[in-house]
């Protein structure tokens, strides 16, 4: 099937946002269509964190739009959304993985609650229901059933990263927003993260937004690549073409930057 | 007119095909490797590129696999009998074209550290949505048949030597039953038998009908695979730089 028979999942256009005089995103735009991972790559300050914060609603940008396509079809602006739609909407058809774990964890509850919460919050009261798909999810996570009533702060930072990943993933659904989902870890740690995301990616379909500074990472999991710098995306396209073929001189610079081992 | 039958288009078709480099942290440096190269590979050839180092044979694989970006010219792919042009298709449109049509054999193996060899070589079936159970078994065949030791298979190839990880790296290449396959130096690390078992399984998907053009240094094994020899033309604008 042609790429043109399907439309994209979510188009984001012209968003710009200063913070004081200093553009933090000018004018970026681009197209994630259904099942497709898109890196954003650049050193830090290039404007890639705040671009992932304006698609998730935590900061307002000055000018764009953030289209996305719910599953009947419709595509709203996210930044117009209300209040209330946009937390649903977080809550159920998108996901957001933080660097850091505890930033996307209720460390007072349990690993169980912490999965159960986003089932709740789209309607489930069952509790066997709930239970059962919070342990189906601790297996696909590779995290032992056993810990299903332990607190999340018992838990190593490569098992909170793959439980937040699994909190995200239980209401199925169509966007996760990752922001340097393998950053703080160890890199024995990282590769087994990298190998289970892969496979959830490609078994679920699902599209996700990846900001890493990572060249590694995003060419293990990106089909397509951004690269940002000063606030712009200044090169983009197939992930492996961008690192092997870079054509700006920024991204030349980047990719020649990088330690080989 | 009806339309040319598809399955007597050729599997690949290279139309003026140019591909420079600019290096930005060398003055702007300007090295033209391809330039206006045209060629075709039809269903069940295997074209031995032919030509001294660095006149370009990696490039233009790597061009025709979209891994870089062409300047100018047309890269013909033969999709499920539909033509598409992968110097403009859209990357979802490549990617589709490089999980089901168009393979790519390097010499060296990049896979994510820590996975299982089986996985990995499996890897290409489960994205075309096989079961993994069965995908693990072709995976099984395969490297039974590139006599890969199976007390290997459930060890992540990073330690293997190299004659090894090329055998992976074929396994995985040609587990997936691409019509069109590109191969750079495929034996480059094997010894005489495992030479020996590659040639057969590349003289093998001759006769099914899979397209092939590859870069062969080793001349008994281009002279036991390849159909025809194509000479690289070296390209009017190439200077020294290199």
């Amino acid at each position: 099937m042609s790429a043109l028979a399907t439309p994209p999942l979510l188009e984001v256009d012209g968003l710009t946002k200063r913070f004081g005089a200093r553009r933090a995103l000018d004018d970026v735009s681009f197209a994630l269509w259904p099942g497709e991972v898109l890196a954003i790559v650049g050193e830090s300050g290039s404007g890639k964190t705040t671009l992932l914060n304006c698609i998730a609603g935590r900061v307002v940008p000055e000018a764009g739009r953030v289209l996305y396509r719910a599953p009947d079809g419709a595509a709203a602006d996210l930044l117009s959304l209300s209040e209330a739609e946009r937390r649903r909407l977080l809550r159920t058809d998108l996901g957001f993985v933080h660097q850091n774990p505890r930033d996307g964890l209720r460390l007072s509850v349990s690993a169980g609650a912490n999965i159960g919460e986003r089932l709740m919050a789209a309607g489930a009261r069952h509790y066997g229901d709930i239970r059962a798909r919070a342990l189906d999810w601790l297996q696909r996570v590779e995290i032992d059933p056993a810990r299903i009533d332990d607190m999340p702060g018992t838990f190593s930072g490569g098992m909170q990263q793959r439980l937040q990943i699994a909190r995200n993933l239980v209401s199925d659904p169509r966007l996760v927003l990752m922001d340097e989902p393998t950053g703080g870890l160890d890199v024995s740690v990282q590769a087994r993260l990298l190998d289970l995301l892969r496979d959830l990616v490609g078994e679920i379909g699902l599209s996700v937004v990846l900001v890493t500074h990572d060249l590694g990472v995003a060419r293990l999991l990106a089909h397509r690549l951004l690269v940002m710098q000063h606030g712009r995306v200044i090169e983009s396209g197939l992930t492996d073409q961008v690192l092997d073929d870079p054509h700006h001189a920024y991204t030349q610079l980047l990719v020649s930057s990088v330690l080989q081992l | 007119m009806t339309s040319p039958d598809p399955v007597l288009l050729p599997m690949l078709r290279l139309v003026g095909l140019s591909k420079r480099f600019v290096l930005h942290a060398q003055g702007a440096v300007e090295l033209g490797v391809l330039d206006n190269l045209s060629l075709e590979v039809a269903r069940g050839e295997c074209v031995a590129l032919d030509g001294p180092s660095g006149i370009g044979k990696s490039t233009l694989l790597r061009t025709v696999y979209a891994n870089y970006k062409a300047d100018a010219g047309e890269i013909w792919v033969n999709h499920d009998g539909k033509p598409i042009d992968l110097a403009v298709a859209a990357p979802r449109d490549v990617l589709d074209v490089r999980r089901r049509t168009l393979g790519y054999i390097s010499q060296f193996l990049h896979v994510i550290p820590r996975v299982p060899t089986l996985k990995i070589v499996a890897e290409p079936l489960r994205r075309r949505g096989v079961a993994p159970s069965e995908a693990d078994d072709h995976a099984a065949a395969m490297l039974r048949r590139l006599g890969l030791p199976e007390a290997l298979w459930r060890l992540a190839p990073a330690t293997f030597s190299g004659g090894e990880q090329q055998r992976v790296n074929i396994a995985r290449g040609f587990i997936a039953g691409h019509a069109i396959l590109l191969l750079d130096e495929p034996t480059s690390a094997l010894d005489a038998e495992n030479r020996a078992r590659v040639v057969t399984l590349i003289r093998e998907a001759r006769e099914t009908g899979i397209a092939m053009l590859g870069i062969f240094h080793d001349q008994p094994v281009r002279e036991a695979v390849a159909t025809r020899v194509f000479a690289m033309p070296r390209a009017a604008s190439m200077g020294s730089a290199a």
